[in-house]
């Protein structure tokens, strides 16, 4: 991800072709970075804008002036936001779900991928195809039926009902890129543990799964990501009354909103809102090289 | 092979496999199933023929939300690829001339982790956002930012104005994602190309167009796919941000919001399914264009 265009220091230490001149300015230069620079704050305006406002009385916020430094600084909207709308319940649900989804998601899909990446029998081709055809659909479609399903099976508004559909929906892709992973890893390695004894099993978990970390740090965070940004799934799966305490984050914040909306009284949002996005930025300070190769990992494939 | 290799591929099979037939396989065909019914959502149904296709046909905020998808589907991608290009190149060769060869404008490695963050955050968070940034008083920031003489823009609340919000904030969100791609694929193209092209003469334009685009022409067909269906997906915006539940006056209706809203505002499950079912074709319809696309390319 970081394969920079630069030039590299001997060439230039080499004297110049004559044509092109010693460090002539650019014109491009200039241009490039005030575009650059603009769309950097049209990327962090709204942010900080959310965090200034975090901090505002509810009539600052109506006096205009977006980008204002709040009167006095209080944390007073943040336990609000905290305990009263809940958003601590909701951030620990998050993490429950998308712990366990994702950990069986990376099991269960690795699993299956290794099996369909390194063994041949009959069916191999038709299993692989028929998880793989279900990156074409996109989840909406099925709204109705998945809500029927989940229901009929008595898991409607728990967590092992969203979890089990997670991991359901995240296998199409896991399993496809692993799948293609595993088929690039070399055979003798495997062979020799073959002859050596060890069993499918424990090729497996001791072999294979070390040798394709990379791929597994990357499409882990990938899911990682993909569900803890859900938003469709748990709205359909957590409904009806009494479902709010195991609401997730993003619905959390969502409701939050509403009921900020009715009363017009918007600085508790902002909280809610700062609360949910720092840990966001403190994940992707320590890991942004990972998170940038996890999630353009399926694009270059 | 060696004895138990069977019961091993089974044994590693059969819950994946399960999970995936019940909740996805089930529920695609289920839909099929539904689509023929009156479902409500509870209970039992009946089956009626063809009456919820002949209801689609007629149903005038069906076709506003399918020519909604459409204009998105068509002017998002194109939006979205044309600026993080534009960015992508500034960020690689948009820097000093030094030798004859260009080099990446200077913090470039921090506009990059800039630029990206927004892909990190919840479409629904980022709706929750936007809802405020485009508040229709002196509340919103973009109205706290106007002067004080304007009236407030009513953004979210015009229905001229409302589809095209949530477009761009659409937008907003994914750029970061799609320049970071591009300016990968961009380091790739070896440095040579290029200094041999500014020996010849060549403009920063004419290296752009002759020489970045078509080498990155393979990612750029990833990207469309991607974008396609982001594009699909609106539920979250148009859930989270639209006024009077993809309104007003069906401003920002689209198929994912209106099949949530058959199947749970309004009890006609069997109808959203049928909706579902002319999604389910017009995918494939998208899917066997863009393989045909591909393919032609290949042979080229």
């Amino acid at each position: 991800m970081t394969n920079l265009v630069t030039t590299p220091p001997a060439v230039a230490a080499r004297p110049a072709p004559a044509e092109a001149g010693k460090g002539r300015v650019n014109p491009l230069n200039g241009v490039a970075h005030l575009a650059l620079f603009l769309w950097a704050l049209v990327t962090a305006g709204p942010l900080i804008w959310v965090l200034l406002a975090s901090f505002k009385s509810n009539t600052e916020i109506f006096l205009g002036k977006p980008f204002s430094l709040p009167e006095h600084f209080s944390l007073k909207t943040y336990t609000d936001a905290w305990s009263e709308a809940h958003i601590g319940q909701y951030f620990v649900n998050s993490i429950i779900v998308v712990a366990i989804s994702t950990a069986g998601t990376m099991l269960l899909g690795s699993m299956a991928a290794y099996v369909l990446a390194r063994y041949r029998f009959p069916g191999n081709r038709a299993i692989y195809y028929l998880f793989v055809s279900g990156l074409a659909f996109p989840t909406f479609m099925a709204l109705a039926p998945i809500f029927g399903i989940v229901k009929s099976l008595g898991l409607l508004n728990t967590f092992t009902g969203l979890i089990l559909v997670y991991i359901a929906y995240s296998l199409s892709f896991t399993v496809f890129f692993l799948t293609a992973f595993f088929r690039t890893l070399p055979h003798e390695i495997d062979e020799a543990a073959l002859v050596d004894g060890a069993g499918h099993l424990r090729r497996f978990f001791q072999i294979m799964m070390p040798m394709a970390k990379s791929g597994l740090i990357s499409i882990t965070i990938f899911n990682i990501v993909g569900q803890w940004n859900q938003y469709l799934l748990p709205v359909v799966i957590m409904q009806g009354s009494g479902s709010d305490t195991n609401w997730v984050l993003t619905q959390g914040i969502a409701n939050i909103s509403v009921q900020a909306g009715y009363h017009a009284e918007w600085s508790t949002l902002f909280a809610a809102l700062t609360l949910s996005i720092i840990p966001m930025i403190v994940v992707y300070a320590i890991f942004q090289r990972q998170i940038q190769a996890g999630l353009t990992a399926g694009a270059v494939k | 092979m060696r004895h138990g290799k069977y019961p091993f591929i089974i044994g590693f099979l059969v819950v994946p496999l399960a999970l995936y037939l019940v909740f996805v396989v089930g529920a695609y065909l289920q839909m099929f199933q539904l689509s023929f019914t009156d479902w409500s959502g509870f209970g039992g149904f009946h089956y009626v023929g063809f009456d919820n296709f002949v209801k689609l046909m007629e149903d005038p905020v069906f076709w506003i939300a399918l020519r909604h998808n459409l204009y998105i589907l068509i002017a998002m991608p194109i939006v979205t690829i044309a600026i993080a290009l534009f960015f992508a190149f500034l960020l690689n060769v948009g820097g000093k001339s030094r030798g004859g060869t260009t080099q990446g404008v200077r913090g470039s490695k921090a506009y990059r982790i800039i630029f990206f963050f927004p892909q990190l955050l919840a479409l629904a968070i980022v709706a929750v956002i936007f809802g405020r940034v485009f508040g229709p008083d002196r509340s919103g920031m973009l109205n706290g930012l106007f002067p004080d003489s304007w009236s407030p823009w009513l953004f979210l609340a015009d229905e001229r104005w409302a589809l095209l919000c949530i477009a761009v904030v659409l937008i907003w969100q994914q750029i970061g994602f799609y320049v970071v791609l591009f300016s990968a694929g961009m380091g790739s193209i070896g440095q040579e190309i290029y200094e041999a092209a500014a020996l010849d003469g060549a403009t920063k334009v004419t290296l752009f167009f002759r020489i970045t685009l078509p080498l990155l022409w393979d990612t750029l067909q990833v990207a469309w796919v991607y974008l396609g269906i982001a594009a699909f997906d609106l539920f979250a915006l148009v859930n989270i941000m639209s006024v009077n539940k993809g309104g007003p006056n069906n401003a920002t209706q689209v198929l994912s919001y209106q099949i949530y809203l058959n199947a749970f505002q309004n009890s006609q499950a069997g109808y959203a399914s049928a909706i579902g079912v002319v999604l389910f074709f017009l995918t494939l319809t998208f899917a066997a264009l863009t393989l045909r696309v591909t393919r032609r390319d290949a042979v080229a």
